[in-house]
């Protein structure tokens, strides 16, 4: 009890009594700051228990799987880098034909679904299984040290697109995987990012309740390979958006449905400057500041194809969104 | 002079000095170092090749396919999954008698995922059609990357150079990186007759029937087995020219007249080779290493293992279910011996198992105190598995 | 022949260490083999990595089971089973922690040698990462190898500013621990 005579809770106790689905446990061996970690479990509370779940090969299925422990509170299954689709359908079937109500969830990163597993995730796609595919999206291989993907922005250092004398960084732009997901015209594709979680929740539970196939593109900073303190994963996330770099957008059937309007579009230099894999863009070369002019057309030219130009006080747009006001005060 | 390199960056600077000007590069550990290396050196502008980010090894294969078809002197490499991946390629590529040269970085395949070495990728795929020459350290790496070229130019038959992952490629010792100039003297420019160019149109990988198919499988396996006389010369050029040599087909040490051998293949051979410097009580032990896996050196192993009253085959894969791979080659080979030694075989250091100097006298001891028993892992600890499974 | 095993975790540099210090050795004409041992690939795994450095050619693979010395770049590792395995008779242990050698080495029960290595990498690189600081005490301990083989190795791989700072930062690192004290440890396995 405390002085008013109120019984009291000890913090410690709160959290166990939340009713709360945990898919992933604490103890995995992800990096400190890890946005990869920090959707897979937004993804996994959102979703619930009956899932079963096919990974593919990267940093998620390394750091939460070291034998002889899991960290997976869930059934799931890593084969390979290229066949999570098919595995997942797979998966879809058997449970089909055994009349269960199991969701089958899928989970690449950008290089196992952009590059190498594209085959077999575009093939589930358009066979129509109803399969919830996420993709974790840090935006290079990062398990292997960092190399680039084609879900690498351009411009962007990895060790496979270093700058020097002939480079400045990854020559081709970052894939549009979106729009080429709109046109196998599934019921529900959008994108994400973790410095809007419960924009992430809502999204997975819309797809859970489809039968069909649907996609999530979340985009998770990786603070290793991108080059900042971990600290700081959520604002550089929160910054993509916010730029219009990395828009948030809903698609059914291949037409959009919704976008996150931005109420207060910020210049892609302050995304850009938080970040080593950004840093040279920021010298005294004139390379260096044509390549900051395509990525700010590129922002524009996504806030006027989207439609992300805001109004005021919109609860649900960039700034008003995952926001938490304690005393008059917006924290981030 | 010697530098002191990382084996990877030794490889991609052996690379860079082949002036290849196709390059596909995916990442995969182990070999990643080689191509972020290579990438580097692209960037600042010392290499001049096209360097194709391709989205996974089957095409990492297949842009090298199409490059060098269509002219070009082309690298890759791979590992492991990797190597598995693009595994019709490598036949494709193979059949097609396609010059073209690759490194593996030696690792374990999955299941068990496994990022540690072991030569079963490269075992994997023997049947590929392609040459495979087995590197016992970094400076061969770098020596034999170089021949490989001149190899497959000449025998129109690709190359696979397998390095022991981690072993050799994340291992930084003394190199030679041989200068521009002694590469060039070596290694003419890029020359394939069977291009394709419109001036001269040919048709490559048409469908061939029953009349017309054992031909060209027996044409494929002679030229591998030729291929032997010009690994050896290549060897023997580039010794006269850079004043080292890798060793040919295989490479013998030890003592000529030991009646005891061990056969390796790769790294683990520096290990048994320190290990019976350290034992000379335990007598006289000859090592032979394979150099050359395809084409299997018969005449120059009946050689090597002439006189031998035991021989143990110690190898980095296995074939579930029948057992050693490397083992029953040789077994085979032997018949063609009128007294061949008694065949001890194992596998080794397996999923990157560390492999200590104390196995040579483990293996001394195993092979004077009973006769061969069933191919076996020499360093498996069946007391950690259920009895059912021993 | 000196066998060295340096452990440490994944972003800490001990396999850049162990490879500086093979170099380090490589340029001044030794023979030198430097090489990792890692579990998955992450940031924070612990890592281990050998060296070794003779006068004579080595080919052998397999990881140094039995050091002349350790050097633990993080001291939560000691914690770790089997850190401290296989360390020769009368071998040296270096340990990056700002607690003393007695307070330190009263817990382990045996003798170390301690350099509050990150503390040093902060002031001079403004990063925490404690290799070459580390590298420099251990040059410094067992004088097998001049400081400027260090430092010319490191001037293969930083220029500028970097270099200088980290120039700066070996010097007062090898200030730090006695010099010499394990030279007689280093000359006798050195041949």
């Amino acid at each position: 009890m405390n002085a008013n005579d109120q019984p009291t809770i000890p913090i410690t106790d709160l959290r166990h009594r939340q009713p709360r689905f945990q898919g992933i446990e604490s103890g995995h061996r992800a990096c400190l700051g890890c946005g990869e970690a920090l959707a897979a479990r937004l993804v996994t509370e959102a979703a619930g228990p009956d899932v079963m779940i096919a990974n593919a090969t990267g940093c998620l299925e390394i750091f939460t799987t070291p034998w002889p422990e899991s960290a997976w509170r869930l059934p799931w299954m890593h084969s390979l880098f290229e066949n999570t689709g098919a595995i997942a359908a797979g998966m879809e079937a058997a449970l089909k034909a055994q009349g269960k109500s199991t969701k089958v969830l899928a989970f690449g990163g950008d290089g196992g679904t952009f590059d190498i597993g594209f085959q077999s995730l575009s093939g589930m796609l358009e066979r129509g299984h109803n399969v919830l595919y996420v993709c974790y999206d840090n935006e290079a291989y990062m398990n292997t040290g960092i190399q680039r993907s084609s879900s690498t922005p351009h411009a962007a250092i990895t060790t496979t697109s270093p700058a020097g004398r002939e480079r400045m960084g990854k020559r081709h732009l970052k894939k549009d995987i979106l729009t080429i997901i709109a046109s196998h015209h599934i019921p529900y594709a959008a994108s994400a990012s973790v410095a809007y979680p419960c924009d992430i929740r809502q999204k997975v539970r819309r797809a859970m309740e489809i039968e069909g196939p649907t996609f999530l593109l979340i985009h998770s900073p990786c603070p290793l390979g991108w080059g900042h303190d971990g600290a700081l994963s959520i604002e550089v996330a929160r910054l993509a958006v916010k730029t219009g770099l990395f828009p948030l957008i809903e698609l059914e059937r291949g037409e959009l449905i919704g976008a996150m309007p931005l109420r207060d579009p910020r210049p892609v230099t302050e995304y850009l400057r938080l970040q080593q894999r950004f840093a040279h863009l920021f010298k005294d070369d004139p390379r260096a500041r044509q390549e900051l002019e395509h990525l700010q057309a590129l922002a524009e030219r996504n806030i006027e194809y989207y439609g992300l130009k805001g109004t005021q006080d919109d609860p649900r747009d960039s700034e008003g969104a995952d926001t938490v006001r304690r005393g008059g005060q917006r924290w981030a | 002079m010697r530098k002191a390199l990382e084996g990877s960056q030794a490889i991609a600077q052996a690379v860079a000095l082949c002036r290849p000007q196709v390059i596909a590069a995916y990442p995969i550990t182990p070999q990643t170092h080689i191509v972020e290396n290579i990438a580097k050196l692209v960037a600042d502008g010392k290499l001049h090749c096209e360097y194709v980010s391709v989205e996974s090894e089957f095409s990492a294969a297949s842009v090298v396919l199409g490059a060098a078809l269509a002219g070009s002197r082309t690298y890759t490499a791979s590992a492991s999954q990797g190597i598995l991946l693009m595994a019709e390629v490598l036949f494709n590529i193979a059949g097609s008698r396609v010059p073209i040269v690759m490194t593996c970085a030696n690792r374990a395949v999955s299941a068990p995922l496994s990022i540690w070495n072991d030569q079963q990728d490269s075992m994997a795929v023997r049947d590929a059609g392609w040459i495979q020459l087995y590197c016992a350290d970094n400076q061969e790496a770098v020596d034999t990357t170089i021949q490989a070229y001149r190899i497959a130019e000449r025998t129109e038959l690709p190359v696979m150079v397998c390095v022991d992952g981690f072993s050799l490629t994340h291992t930084l010792e003394p190199i030679d990186i041989p200068p521009q100039q002694q590469v060039d003297a070596f290694l003419p420019p890029y020359q394939f007759a069977r291009t394709l160019d419109p001036r001269k149109p040919i048709s490559m990988g048409t469908l061939v029937s029953p009349d017309h198919y054992p031909e060209a499988r027996h044409s494929h396996h002679q030229a591998l087995l030729n291929a032997a006389d010009e690994i050896v010369a290549a060897d023997a050029d580039w010794a006269a020219i850079s004043g080292r040599s890798s060793g040919g087909l295989l490479q013998v040490e030890g003592d000529p007249d030991a009646e005891i051998a061990i056969l390796t293949l790769g790294s683990v051979h520096g290990t048994l080779a320190d290990a019976r410097e350290l034992h000379p009580e335990l007598g006289p032990v000859k090592l032979i290493r394979l150099r050359s896996f395809r084409p299997f050196p018969t005449a120059a192993l009946l050689q090597a293992c002439a006189g031998l009253t035991d021989l143990v085959v110690l190898e980095r894969a296995l074939s579930p279910g029948g057992g050693g791979i490397v083992g029953v080659e040789v077994k085979a080979a032997l018949l063609g011996l009128p007294n061949p030694p008694r065949v001890h075989n194992f596998a080794v250091g397996l999923g990157g198992r560390d492999v200590p100097l104390d196995i040579y006298p483990r293996l001394l001891q195993t092979v004077r105190s009973q006769p061969p028993g069933p191919f076996a892992l020499f360093d498996v600890d069946l007391g950690r598995l259920p009895a059912e499974d021993r | 022949m000196i066998e060295v095993r340096i452990h440490g975790r994944g972003g800490q540099g001990n396999v850049v260490a162990a490879y500086l210090l093979a170099t380090a050795a490589i340029d001044e004409g030794h023979f030198g083999q430097a090489f990792p041992a890692f579990g998955a690939e992450r940031r924070g795994a612990p890592v281990v990595a050998f060296v070794r450095i003779a006068d004579r050619t080595l080919r052998r693979r397999n990881q140094v089971l039995q050091p002349d010395f350790l050097i633990i770049q993080d001291r939560a590792l000691l914690k770790v089973p089997g850190v401290l395995d296989g360390l020769r008779p009368g071998g040296g242990i270096l340990v990056n922690t700002s607690l003393d050698a007695a307070t330190l080495g009263e817990q382990l029960g045996r003798e170390v040698v301690t350099l509050p290595a990150t503390q040093l990498a902060k002031t001079h690189l403004g990063r925490p990462v404690p290799n070459t600081a580390l590298l420099a005490a251990f040059l410094a301990l067992t004088e097998m190898l001049p400081m400027t083989a260090l430092t010319g190795a490191l001037g293969q791989k930083f220029k500028g500013d970097i270099l200088e700072r980290n120039l700066r930062l070996i010097e007062a690192a090898a200030q730090q621990v006695p010099a010499g004290q394990w030279k007689e440890m280093a000359h006798a396995q050195g041949a």
